[in-house]
C-alpha cells in the first residue's frame, strides 16, 4: 500500500498533516485553531446562554447555533462574504452533528453559539470545521458524550482514497464523501456525498472513512490531553 | 419546533411509541412507501410540469427555460437551477417571511440527486459557445406538506424535466414565447436517479415519513440511487446518528425499490 503514492506524496490511506491548538481565542469560552493540510480553520464556542430570538428556545434541550463561514480570501477567486446556500446547508447539518456529541438535554431553553471560519480552503473544509468545532466545545467545558471526528473519503483515479485534497478532487472520476463520526461510538453524525458510485464501492469508502476518523480521533485526544493533562488512561 | 401545533406534538409522541412496535398510524409497514401518483403536463404555461401526490404530500414542479450566459469554467454547457418553495399554502405551521432553512435544505438535496446522476446532457443546452446557453429552472412548490418533501419534490422535478420541451429561438437566439423547437430535453434514462428518504426514531428505521412521523424521528437519511449505484447521500433532520450497517441497509432497500419508482416517473401520462 505504501509504495503507491498520490500527487502530494501521500499513500491512499494517509491523512494530510493535522496540527491543533486549543484556547487561541481569548474572548471565547472554548476555541480551536486547526491546520489540516492547506486548510486553516478557527472555531469558537460560547454558551449555553439565553436564546435570541426568544421564540426559538426549545424547552427540552439547548439549541446549537452553528455558523460555518468561509473567509473571502480562502479560495482562489474572492468569495462573496454573504453566506450562500452551501454555507447555510453546511451550517445546518454540522450543527446537528455537533448536537449529537454535546449533552444538549442538560441545558433546556438555552443556546450554544458555534462559529467556524475557514481562513484557507483546500477541500474537506466542512470536516475540518467540525473536527475543530467539537474540540472547541470540549475546550469550553461542555459535557459531551463523545467527540466528533470528521474526515472525507472518496475516489480519485479509480482508487479509494482517504482525505481528498483539491488535486484529488479535481480528477475526472472524483467522488467525495464527507463523514463525521461520533467517537468512540463510531456512529455517523454527518454524511454527505455526491457522485456516481457502485454500492459496494460506496460501503468501502465508508469503511475507509471510519479508519480515517479513528486516526483523527487520536490526534484530537492528544490535543485535549496536551492542554488538560489527566493521570492514567482514558478511552 | 416551538411554533408547532400542540396536537401534532401529542400525535408525534404516539407515533414514536407505535414505531417502536413496528406500527404506524396508517397501518403501513416500516419500509412501505405511501401511494405515489404522478401526473405530467399539468400546466400549459410551463415548458414542462408534473404534479406529484405521495400520500397527502403534494408538490407541483414546473420547468422554464431561460437564455443565459454559460459559466466561465464550462463555456459549452447549459445549467440547472432547482428551487423548492414551501409557503403558507403547504402548511399552517409555515409563516410568512424569508424561505425557511428546511426548504433550502430539501431543495439542495433534490438538486444534488438530479445533478450528480448526470442524466442531463448539459452540452445539448449550449446555444453559442461561451456566450449563450439555456438555463433550466425547475421550481417546486409544496402544495400540501405531510412529510417526505424531499422524495416528493425529487419525483416531481424529475417528471417535469422528462416532460419538458425546449423553446424555439429566433434569429437573435432569444426565446419565442409559446413556441417550441421540435425537441424534448434529452435525458439519459439509464442514468435517471431516484431519491429515498429514511427516518430513525429511537432505533427503528422507517421510510417515507409523514409530517407527524418526522416530528417523531431523531434523524433523516436521504439516498439518491440509480440501479445499483449511489449518486448522493445526505444526513439531516436532527441530531440522531446512524451506524455504518444502517447506511448499507438503507442503500440495499433503496436499490430494491428503484425500478418501481423510476417506472412511475418515466410513465408517459
Amino acid at each position: 500500500m505504501a509504495t503507491v503514492k498520490r500527487p502530494d506524496g501521500r499513500s491512499y490511506d494517509e491523512l494530510r498533516p493535522i496540527t491543533i491548538e486549543l484556547g487561541i481565542a481569548k474572548n471565547a469560552e472554548g476555541s480551536c485553531y486547526l491546520e489540516w493540510g492547506k486548510n486553516t480553520v478557527i472555531a469558537t464556542v460560547n454558551g449555553p446562554k439565553p436564546v435570541l430570538p426568544k421564540h426559538l428556545a426549545d424547552p427540552s434541550k439547548a439549541i446549537i447555533n452553528y455558523k460555518y463561514r468561509m473567509a473571502t480570501f480562502s479560495v482562489p477567486e474572492r468569495k462573496s462574504p454573504v453566506p450562500g446556500k452551501r454555507d447555510k446547508e453546511i451550517s445546518l447539518v454540522s450543527g446537528q452533528a455537533l448536537e449529537a456529541a454535546v449533552m444538549i438535554d442538560q441545558f433546556p431553553n438555552t443556546m450554544i453559539d458555534v462559529n467556524v471560519l475557514i481562513l484557507s480552503a483546500d477541500a474537506g473544509t466542512r470536516v475540518a470545521a467540525l473536527t475543530a468545532a467539537s474540540l472547541a466545545a470540549a475546550d469550553a467545558g461542555l459535557p459531551m458524550r463523545g467527540i466528533i471526528s470528521a474526515v472525507a473519503a472518496g475516489r480519485a483515479n479509480k482508487q479509494i482514497v482517504l482525505d481528498l485534497d483539491k488535486e484529488d478532487e479535481d480528477t475526472e472520476d472524483a467522488v467525495d464523501m464527507a463523514c463525521a463520526f461520533l467517537m468512540p461510538q463510531k456512529e455517523l453524525a454527518l454524511l454527505q456525498m455526491d457522485g456516481f458510485v457502485d454500492k459496494k464501492e460506496c460501503s468501502k469508502i465508508l469503511e475507509s472513512a471510519l479508519v480515517g476518523a479513528e486516526k483523527v480521533y487520536e490526534i484530537q485526544k492528544k490535543a485535549l490531553l496536551d492542554k488538560y493533562p489527566v493521570e492514567g488512561d482514558i478511552q | 419546533m416551538s411554533d408547532i401545533d400542540i396536537l401534532k406534538i401529542i400525535k408525534a409522541d404516539k407515533a414514536r411509541k407505535l414505531l417502536q412496535e413496528d406500527k404506524r398510524f396508517d397501518n403501513r409497514g416500516l419500509l412501505d412507501s405511501r401511494n405515489l401518483e404522478i401526473k405530467k403536463n399539468v400546466m400549459k404555461s410551463a415548458d414542462g410540469s408534473a404534479w406529484v401526490k405521495l400520500g397527502n404530500t403534494e408538490i407541483i414542479a414546473g420547468v422554464k427555460f431561460v437564455v443565459g450566459t454559460p459559466y466561465l469554467d464550462s463555456p459549452e454547457e447549459g445549467s440547472l437551477v432547482l428551487n423548492l418553495e414551501m409557503s403558507g399554502i403547504a402548511s399552517a405551521d409555515i409563516g410568512t417571511g424569508p424561505p425557511s432553512i428546511d426548504a433550502m435544505e430539501y431543495g439542495r438535496v433534490v438538486d444534488r440527486v438530479i445533478r450528480s446522476s448526470e442524466c442531463i446532457d448539459f452540452k445539448e443546452l449550449s446555444i453559442v459557445s461561451g456566450e449563450k446557453s439555456f438555463i433550466v429552472f425547475v421550481d417546486c412548490y409544496a402544495l400540501n406538506a405531510d412529510g417526505n418533501l424531499i422524495d416528493a419534490a425529487q419525483y416531481a422535478a424529475m417528471a417535469a424535466l422528462l416532460d419538458s420541451k425546449i423553446p424555439k429561438l429566433d434569429e437573435n437566439n432569444n426565446i419565442v414565447n409559446k413556441e417550441y423547437a421540435d425537441k424534448k430535453l434529452k435525458i439519459d434514462l439509464e442514468k435517471l436517479a431516484v431519491s429515498f428518504s429514511f427516518c430513525k426514531s429511537n432505533h427503528k428505521l422507517f421510510m417515507d415519513a409523514t409530517e407527524v412521523e418526522e416530528l417523531a424521528s431523531d434523524s433523516r437519511f436521504s439516498v439518491g440511487v440509480c440501479g445499483n449505484n449511489v449518486v448522493s447521500y445526505h444526513k439531516g433532520g436532527g441530531n440522531g446518528t446512524f451506524k455504518i450497517e444502517e447506511i448499507n441497509k438503507i442503500m440495499d432497500i433503496a436499490a430494491s425499490k428503484y425500478l418501481e419508482i423510476k417506472n412511475k416517473i418515466c410513465d408517459k401520462k
